[in-house]
């Protein structure tokens, strides 16, 4: 290990901080939609900006998903390693919240109507 | 001559059959963190970093290339070979040009590498998919830095308890 790997290395983890600072700050938008998946298959779209809980039966259990103020997060999880309901609550476009076990995918996307640059590129 | 040039032969087989089982292995492994998708160590990496010391650029290309080949060929489909392709290029070509400057140790150029390999991924990613994808970013730069540390410091290790000779 020289001096020059702790600078470039060092360099990188800077790198990416600014990378996630400059998303951060000039990029993520709030989100619209709260879309649930469960295995690939949609399961629920719901609006981000009314309080609701859903129940999500799951592959191998239940997942429930907590809306409220403009926020979403998983509240239990019946699966034994709690990943999800750890998860800090989400928010903004493109931020997910993962269930493997259960394969329930909570993702934050726009609102269906919205013909953003997103709508475009895809 | 003869007998120094059957015995690379068989130590560049050897490598590539090593790269090809590893990238193999590695698909095996349940992923490291699930909230990143394509968070790999990048196991084969180390033979192509190994094959860059020890038998030399042009090599380690052909390695490379191979590996993507067989690996894509074998367990994949076209999509897989563009990612893995574009990955492992850009992956090769960075850690060749910081191995050439000489001022960087192993773990630098293979850190470097590891970096390069996401967002050469990326990039690909970025065409096929969308912008969205930019919110990995981050979190790419910094999983490849790990991988690439880890690949780093085996490699040193290896490269110090080989024969020097070995591919003489």
């Amino acid at each position: 290990m020289k001096k020059n790997d702790i600078l470039l290395i060092s360099g990188f983890l800077v790198t990416a901080l600014l990378l996630y600072g400059i998303y951060h700050f000039f990029f993520a938008q709030n989100g619209a939609t709260v879309v649930v998946t469960v295995d690939g298959n949609e399961y629920a779209s719901l609006s981000l900006s009314s309080d609701t809980t859903l129940e999500i039966q799951g592959i191998d259990g239940i997942n429930i998903l907590v809306i409220e103020n403009g926020t979403a997060r998983i509240s239990y999880a019946d699966c034994p390693d709690q990943l999800c309901a750890l998860h800090k609550p989400i928010s903004k476009n493109g931020e997910s919240i993962i269930c493997l076990p259960n394969r329930v995918v909570v993702e934050i996307k726009k609102a269906p109507s919205s013909k953003g640059l997103d709508a475009i590129a895809n | 001559m003869k007998k120094q040039q059957s015995k690379k032969v068989a130590l560049f087989g050897m490598m590539i059959a090593l790269a090809f089982i590893l990238s193999y292995v590695e698909s095996l492994l349940p992923p490291l963190i699930t909230a990143i998708p394509g968070m790999k160590i990048g196991l084969a990496n180390l033979v192509i970093v190994v094959c860059l010391y020890l038998l030399g650029s042009k090599e380690a290309f052909i390695l490379t290339f191979f590996r993507v080949l067989l690996v894509a060929f074998t367990f994949g489909n076209f999509t897989m070979l563009l990612f893995s392709a574009a990955g492992a290029v850009v992956s090769f070509f960075v850690m060749f040009l910081l191995k050439t400057t000489r001022k960087f140790s192993t773990i630098g150029v293979s850190c470097a590498g590891g970096v390069a390999h996401n967002l050469g991924q990326i990039t690909v990613a970025f065409f096929v998919l969308g912008a969205s994808l930019l919110y990995y970013l981050p979190f790419l730069f910094i999983s490849g830095c790990i991988s690439g540390i880890l690949i780093g410091i085996a490699g040193s290790i290896l490269l110090k308890h080989l024969p020097k000779n070995m591919a003489d």
